[in-house]
């Protein structure tokens, strides 16, 4: 069965939301922690309810919409999130005041939206759909899960018209704990000079990318989910060069049929050190773009690079912005993207034009 | 043709004992599990009774072999885990392709907020090795390398259906041949968050629970974990079934956030597509484990729906959160071990402390312990926030 992408939808520090050739009004940031571009959230969600929400529900109703706009659907038949953090805003406004004021005097209200499958449930509220709902919460391999999970369900035939999606927000709490795990850069960086950039840590980001997933073709549809594949904790970097030709190999191609490689380079050496591996061992003379310069580093950042990829093949051509090596041929059909998160997680996504 | 999914073992841990036998002596001498609070510190200590898992953290983290600055909702996961890997007898896990998806809502968040004491007043303040692992995929990563899974893991959090959602996914990785077994269930430790959090909703009671009673004021929340090893039809030779995992259905009430749909929308929808996929009619139900938490709102939704789908024949029914309290994450995969255990046994669980009948349904559930009734089929009802609902359907065959 063939899994095609009807419809996608992008929050994030970029201005995705808009209409418009990919990155045509490219965001610069000199700043190591970058804030999805807040489209009017009005157009989905009524001004009461926009006030109550925290931005990663908003960003997850908003992306949602977009993509089932492009799809042409009103109403999916499953919705699948994808978090590794979940909605930390509320989490942390609750364990604030709940420490703060002894346990004394909480209000619900934030607890209620701080349970990870916040999103996913207010997705299925505002549209009223009963149907399949599940949240993967699991690191760098939420999207991923979320993506496997609706790949299943279209083959088992359960449905016919999966929403799937990854999500995750930085705060202010969260981007001062991570930061000092040593996570970020010590000083700004700009946007362009991120993946050249010689020295440990990388950018915090954040944002939000669904998909309507259908064995049937819709009228916007330009690619093909063709594979995921997630590889944990790899032993060293030969065990991710295997899967990848295995991957490969599953799907019928060679290496040679991989028209751009996409990676998730971040701009720390440490982690970028097995992309050039990766590439040096498998995609030599292939184009490379990179998509985390642009919208951060964070969990769920594949979703957002799996978005880019869906676009690229869109439009038949590679934005400036998003090149990192090379030249993209002037016919893109199949676009591997490679991920890797604090070098644990590691995903493959296979885009198939079609 | 679905390949048929077994359920090879389980292992439980839970406010009412440190394994599955200690749980289920526990049922046979009506001795439930909330007490007042002794682990958890908390200013509502004597406000709230709770169904602790009884041990500290040092004695959870020896039984378990891990260190014990380890997350509580860790080291509940990898006892009740090798419990359940243990009771299958299926020996080496590295000779199979296995994956482990564990459910839980909590995370580390029981050491996140010992870690806010220090870091709100100081940025820099409080130890990093207390928010390591607050994610909640952190705490199935730390069990899953314990147990040397590798082949899938992956952690899923939909509020109080978590655990159910974990056995459904679970057995869907088998029948799509991505692995051969998995091990599916949940996880959760008692944290002040949870506590707080369920006291503004002003849904916690303060006098042992009532599930399915007509003076029902609220739930008891718990603690702990529970697993079952699902597996494959093409390695039934090696293990010894419990059951079955023959139907499952998840459904979203999209009623609100917190509440259930006054008709039990949703709990309808899992229940009844659970049914369809194992092929079964109502009457083909022997016992159901309820939801059942205890509050106003959830057992009276919970009770509609199933009188809309199952009168006039009404199975037995019981909710064992009235021993183990509300384990949220966990209640999933505690409650999917009974209902398999059930099946093995002929078990019907009592509920606990029930004396009035609701006036809205014409039902009452079961309230003493009894062993070895003719059951062929077994349904596990698992509902939450977020309009979550989901519904598992164990076979004895």
């Amino acid at each position: 069965m063939n899994i095609y992408i009807n419809g996608t939808g992008c929050i994030s520090p970029q201005e995705t939301a808009q209409i418009g050739p990919l990155f045509s009004t490219l965001k610069e940031y000199d700043q190591v922690r970058l804030q999805a571009v807040d489209p009017d959230y009005k157009q989905w969600i009524d001004l009461k309810q926009i006030r109550r929400m925290s931005r990663v529900v908003k960003m997850g109703v908003g992306a949602a919409n977009l993509s089932m706009e492009e799809a042409g659907i009103k109403m999916p038949d499953a919705i699948i999130t994808g978090t590794a953090y979940g909605c930390l805003d509320d989490t942390g406004v609750f364990l604030n005041k709940m420490v703060s004021q002894e346990e004394q005097m909480l209000t619900p209200t934030a607890f209620i939206q701080s349970t990870h499958n916040t999103v996913g449930g207010q997705i299925a509220l505002l549209l009223g759909c009963n149907a399949y709902n599940n949240t993967f919460v699991h690191r760098g391999f939420s999207f991923e899960n979320s993506l496997l999970d609706a790949t299943m369900i279209l083959r088992e035939g359960e449905a016919k018209t999966v929403l799937a999606g990854g999500l995750d927000e930085i705060t202010h709490y969260s981007y001062q704990v991570l930061s000092r795990f040593g996570l970020y850069k010590k000083a700004p960086v700009k946007t362009m000079e991120l993946l050249k950039s010689p020295d440990r840590g990388t950018i915090a980001g954040e944002g939000a990318a669904f998909f309507v997933l259908s064995p049937e073709k819709g009228t916007h549809t330009v690619a093909e989910l063709a594979g995921v594949c997630t590889i944990y904790k790899p032993l060293w970097e030969g065990e991710v060069i295997g899967e990848i030709v295995k991957f490969l190999e599953a799907q019928d191609l060679t290496l040679e049929d991989i028209d751009l490689l996409v990676t998730g380079r971040n701009g720390d050496i440490a982690q970028d050190e097995i992309y050039e591996e990766v590439a040096a061992a498998l995609f030599p003379d292939h184009p490379e773009a990179c998509f985390k310069h642009l919208c951060g580093e964070y969990p769920t950042a594949m979703a957002f690079g799996a978005w880019m990829a869906n676009r690229i093949i869109a439009e038949q051509d590679v934005p400036e912005a998003a090149m990192f090596y090379g030249q993209a041929p002037a016919r893109i059909k199949n676009v591997l993207i490679y991920n890797h998160h604090q070098g644990t997680h590691h995903a493959l996504i296979l885009l198939k034009a079609c | 043709m679905s390949v048929k999914v077994w359920i090879a073992g389980g292992g439980v841990i839970s406010g009412i004992g440190m394994n599955l036998e200690e749980n289920l002596q526990a049922f046979k001498d009506m001795r439930t599990g909330m007490t007042k609070m002794q682990y958890l510190q908390s200013v509502h200590q004597d406000a709230f009774p709770v169904a602790e898992v009884k041990a500290d953290n040092d004695t959870l983290a020896d039984m378990a072999r891990m260190p014990e600055t380890t997350s509580r909702t860790a080291l509940l996961s990898l006892i009740a885990a090798r419990e359940a890997w243990k009771s299958t007898g299926l020996g080496d896990i590295s000779r199979y392709r296995v994956g482990f998806v564990s459910a839980n809502t909590v995370g580390g968040m029981d050491k996140t907020e010992d870690f806010f004491k220090a870091f709100l007043p100081n940025p820099g303040g409080g130890r990093l090795q207390q928010v390591v692992h607050h994610e909640c995929g952190a705490v199935t990563e730390l069990v899953a390398d314990a147990l040397g899974v590798r082949h899938h893991i992956s952690t899923i959090s939909t509020a109080c259906s978590s655990g159910a959602n974990a056995l459904m996914y679970g057995a869907r990785l088998i029948r799509n041949n991505i692995v051969d077994i998995v091990i599916a269930g949940g996880t959760d430790s008692l944290t002040r968050f949870t506590l707080n959090g369920f006291n503004t909703l002003m849904i916690l009671d303060q006098q042992p629970c009532r599930p399915f009673d007509e003076t029902r004021t609220g739930l008891n929340l718990g603690e702990g974990a529970g697993y079952v090893v699902l597996v494959s039809d093409n390695l039934l030779a090696h293990i010894q079934p419990w059951a079955r995992l023959s139907g499952f259905a998840n459904a979203n009430d999209a009623y609100h956030q917190t509440a259930s749909s006054p008709d039990g929308t949703g709990n309808y929808l899992a229940m009844k597509g659970a049914l369809d996929m194992a092929g079964l009619t109502p009457e083909d139900i022997g016992y159901i484990n309820l939801h059942g938490t205890g509050t106003q709102n959830n057992d009276v939704s919970e009770g509609i729906a199933i009188n809309r789908l199952f009168a006039p024949h009404f199975p037995a029914m019981s909710s064992t959160k009235s021993f183990t309290g509300h384990t949220l994450g966990a209640s999933g995969g505690i409650e999917a071990v009974y209902a398999a255990l059930a099946l093995k046994e002929g078990i019907i669980y009592p509920n606990a402390r029930f004396r009035r009948q609701m006036k809205e349904l014409p039902f009452a559930p079961a309230t003493a312990f009894s062993t070895g009734n003719d059951l062929k089929h077994v349904m596990s009802n698992s509902f939450g926030f977020g309009g979550n609902c989901s519904s598992l359907v164990f076979s004895k065959e």
